[in-house]
């Protein structure tokens, strides 16, 4: 293959399969070494970037508790003091929501839904490259502020007045304010990236009811995060005027609200639930799918029920403000929406039960994560029917009864999906099994350690334990369930230990796992395990909901897009006709330099109002860069 | 995997146009995420308004002048953004040269106004807290015009070099336009909010 072939206009078609996946793979290449590192736009580098960086981020979250469950394990503990013991749990919170939950949801959608889709890469490859180094940046200045001991102390909501210049003296509230804001773009942008790949990239043929659940419940979580994410942006940098130029938002001496920031964090913070656990039923959707051997049981009414639960999502904001004295009528409104969300929820529970009972369950590594997350989620949700009752909330609220519900419906409802969709994708990322024996013992430790932690806190709740309390005392009837509490989380730690040992040596020495070694249905295991830089050799054809299980070894697929140029196929929203050859952009060091121009210009801000001024200079100098044609194919039409 | 080619695709465009083209879905992405925004800072404003004893706070109603001509001039520049998107349609460079130098002068002219505005408003952002929305308000739309002349003045320099007569060019010109009405569709409602429910 000469270099001439590579370069000229040549379609496909007129390519031998050896010489087209050549011609396709320089096309689509990352250069090898540092600087292809940082310049690449590969949507499966990034996203196994963003997956690796998220579970980083869970480890050092998970560290923080432990610490916490150290601190708590005896009353009048002495190891940690109570400005240390507001930060670390704070960063615990703030850590675990924004550096770890919705990212690897949204990293998993950045790996998977161009795959789903059948596509060759993701729409705006380089917003994503951006948005990875953004978030990386967040992390980063959310951890060494915390390692000066300048880690944000006022809670992972940072309700003011606490958080308000008065009290959040010193920089602390301010770190927690930009941290959100890094992470916050950086969502918002691949949330940009994913509906724009469902609508318009999806492979030829695969119209609305042909899409994947799991790209469902991506593009659901993707409208969340573009209409709630704005209202914490809003919250975070109200905050930060308020703090740096004394503006009075918040401020009720000055004819500001305390409970405005409550309205505005919760108007984000709830759908936040939602843009966390709709991935995660999406993925339970798509394991029960493969594992029970048949195809899901009402598609239709779990498409419906994962729109319904985005919308009621905004609906909801207030039953976390219920002790705030809100007006009687507002509060019964909001118990009722709370209740409501529940019917979704049950649509979708007993979609699940029913296929996994008229299929034929294997039960492997993934679906025993999928039901631990049915028993636990179904838990969660009751004491979620509990707390929703104001008079209830008025009792247990800011106790360990919350404590409990949350953690029960957040690890219970996504984080054990999660791991179940790691087991269940990891072949296809990194082209080798994971260990079944590990597995099963990660499972059962971690499951078994999960409801050991977690279900005492109800009770501790319930006995009155206020969250958020460095230590007790011995005369308090808590010492006992704490000791026990904190025993085994070292269960649950210790299962996480397991997973991670499991990740790290099957990645090295795991068999070797073939294009499709579940047997499964979608696109992504039509190609090789770990895909190639161009991800199809030729797009796909879809004539069904499951094309890998109708069509007996054979692939349908399109022809005719030039090698030469990065080409994708752009299809109508509903039918997924071809409309037109699109190019996709290239690698680019651009995205990288923005990202470093735009997190000085956050970080220098939280100093000084000027950095908005002189630090949006070098993000324009650097967007242009990025936008500026470069006079290669990619810029044909 | 055996594959079989059941479609061919060689005669589709090498480029999509319209709803067609990824970029146009990614800024109406962008318009409703910054819609969304906009629709934020207002409830702001009315919560803040609905809370306070009277309205605006310690402050007279601002002065309608600067606000109301900016006002017109933006909606007078919709004329040539709709026209200079109906020749980037039709792909007619001259006139497209023409019609984005037009719009970025009419991209700085509300700058200056704004210039006005702000003093306009007998209130700062610190006095109390509707000085800080009213100037959260002025302040963000302000970035939107900026942004959008930003762009407008990039995409401007690029119409006269090599790179412009190509047919995603216009089409980066048509979604610029489209910015640009949304940039005017949004001032109206905050128009509305900053010069006349302060007279209510």
């Amino acid at each position: 293959m000469t270099d001439d072939a590579v370069h000229s206009e040549t379609l496909d078609t007129e390519l031998a399969r050896d010489h087209l996946q050549h011609a396709l793979a320089q096309t689509w290449k990352t250069e090898p070494g540092f600087w292809g590192a940082l310049t690449t736009v590969d949507h499966k580098i990034i996203g196994r970037r963003y997956i690796f960086t998220a579970f980083l981020f869970l480890a050092l979250g998970g560290v923080l508790a432990m610490l916490m469950r150290l601190q708590l394990a005896q009353p009048e503990g002495r190891m940690i003091g109570p400005d240390r013991f507001n930060q670390i749990f704070t960063m615990h919170g703030a850590n675990m929501m924004f550096l770890f939950a919705v990212p690897v949801m949204e990293a998993m959608g950045v790996y998977l839904v161009p795959l789903m889709v059948g596509t060759r890469n993701i729409a705006f490859p380089r917003l994503n490259a951006f948005s990875y180094w953004i978030y990386l940046a967040g992390g980063l200045l959310l951890w060494i502020a915390f390692a000066l001991d300048m880690g944000p102390d006022v809670g992972w909501f940072a309700y003011v007045p606490l958080s308000g210049p008065q009290y959040g003296t010193g920089k602390r509230a301010d770190i927690w304010a930009q941290m959100i804001t890094f992470t916050e773009l950086s969502a918002l942008a691949v949330a940009v990236e994913i509906v724009v790949t469902v609508f318009k990239q999806r492979a030829p043929g695969m119209s609305l009811d042909r899409i994947p659940l799991f790209v469902w419940s991506m593009l659901v979580t993707s409208f969340l995060v573009i209409v709630a994410m704005p209202a914490i942006m809003v919250a975070s940098t109200s905050l930060i005027l308020d703090r740096l130029v004394g503006t009075h938002f918040f401020n009720p001496a000055e004819g500001g609200d305390v409970l405005l920031w409550q309205h505005l964090f919760w108007f984000f913070g709830h759908p936040e639930v939602y843009i966390i656990f709709l991935p995660a039923v999406g993925m339970v959707s798509t394991l029960v799918a493969t594992f029970a051997r048949r195809p899901v049981f009402g598609y239709l009414a779990l498409v419906m029920a994962v729109v319904a639960t985005g919308i009621l999502a905004f609906g909801l904001w207030v039953h976390h403000m219920f002790v705030t004295g809100l007006p009687r009528l507002g509060e019964s409104f909001f118990t009722a929406s709370s209740m409501a969300i529940a019917l979704p929820a049950g649509i979708q529970i007993f979609c699940w039960i029913a296929t996994l009972w008229d299929g034929r369950p294997v039960y492997e590594t993934p679906l025993l994560f999928v039901i631990g997350f049915i028993v636990t989620f179904v838990m969660g949700g009751m004491t979620g029917v509990m707390v929703a009752s104001v008079p209830f909330d008025t009792q247990v609220h800011d106790t360990y009864f919350v404590v409990a519900h949350f953690h029960y419906v957040l690890i219970g409802g996504a984080v054990f999906p999660l791991l179940g969709a790691v087991y269940y994708w990891f072949p296809k990322i990194v082209g080798r099994m994971m260990s079944e024996r590990l597995g099963r013992l990660a499972f059962w430790l971690i499951f078994v350690g999960f409801h050991l932690t977690f279900f005492p806190m109800h009770i501790l709740g319930l006995e009155g334990m206020p969250r958020r309390i460095y230590t007790y005392q011995p005369d308090l009837p808590w010492h006992g369930l704490n000791l026990f509490v904190s025993i085994s989380a070292g269960i649950l730690a210790l299962g996480f230990l397991v997973f991670f040992i499991d990740a790290i040596t099957s990645a090295r020495s795991g068999p070797p796992a073939g294009d499709n070694p579940w047997d499964s249905p979608t696109l992504e295991w039509a190609t090789a395990s770990p895909p190639p830089a161009y991800n199809f050799t030729h797009i796909p054809v879809v004539d069904s909901a499951n094309p890998l299980w109708g069509q007996s070894g054979v692939l349908n697929v399109a022809s005719g897009l030039r090698t030469n140029r990065r080409e994708i196929v752009v299809t109508t929203i509903s039918t997924g006709q071809p409309q037109a050859r699109e190019s996709s952009p290239r690698n680019s060091i651009w995205p990288l330099l923005a990202a470093i121009a735009t997190s000085i210009m956050l970080i220098w801000s939280i100093f000084s109002p000027w950095a908005v001024v002189w630090g949006s200079i070098p993000v324009a100098i650097t967007l242009i860069g990025w936008f500026w044609p470069a006079g290669t194919p990619e810029d044909d039409a | 995997m055996k594959q079989r080619a059941v479609l061919d695709l060689s005669r589709l465009p090498l480029h999509g146009l319209g709803a067609a083209s990824v970029t146009w879905w990614g800024t109406l992405s962008f318009m409703l995420i910054e819609g969304t925004g906009f629709a934020l800072v207002i409830a702001v404003y009315l919560y803040l308004m609905s809370l306070a004893p009277s309205w605006p706070l310690n402050a007279p109603p601002p002065d309608l002048l600067p606000g109301t001509l900016l006002t017109i001039v933006l909606l007078i520049s919709l004329v040539p953004n709709i026209l200079l998107s109906r020749w980037a349609d039709r792909q007619d460079l001259r006139k497209v040269r023409i019609g984005i130098i037009v719009m970025s002068v009419l991209g700085i002219v509300p700058l200056i106004i704004r210039v006005f505005e702000f003093p306009a408003l007998h209130v700062k952002w610190d006095t109390n807290a509707y000085g800080s929305i009213v100037w959260t308000l002025l302040g963000l739309h302000t970035t939107h015009i900026l942004t959008d002349l930003v762009d407008t003045l990039v995409l401007a320099v690029l119409m006269f070099t090599r790179h412009g007569d190509n047919p995603r060019r216009f089409g980066d010109v048509q979604d610029n336009a489209m910015y640009w009405n949304f940039v005017v569709g949004t001032w109206l409602p905050l128009y509305g909010c900053i010069y006349w429910l302060a007279r209510l």
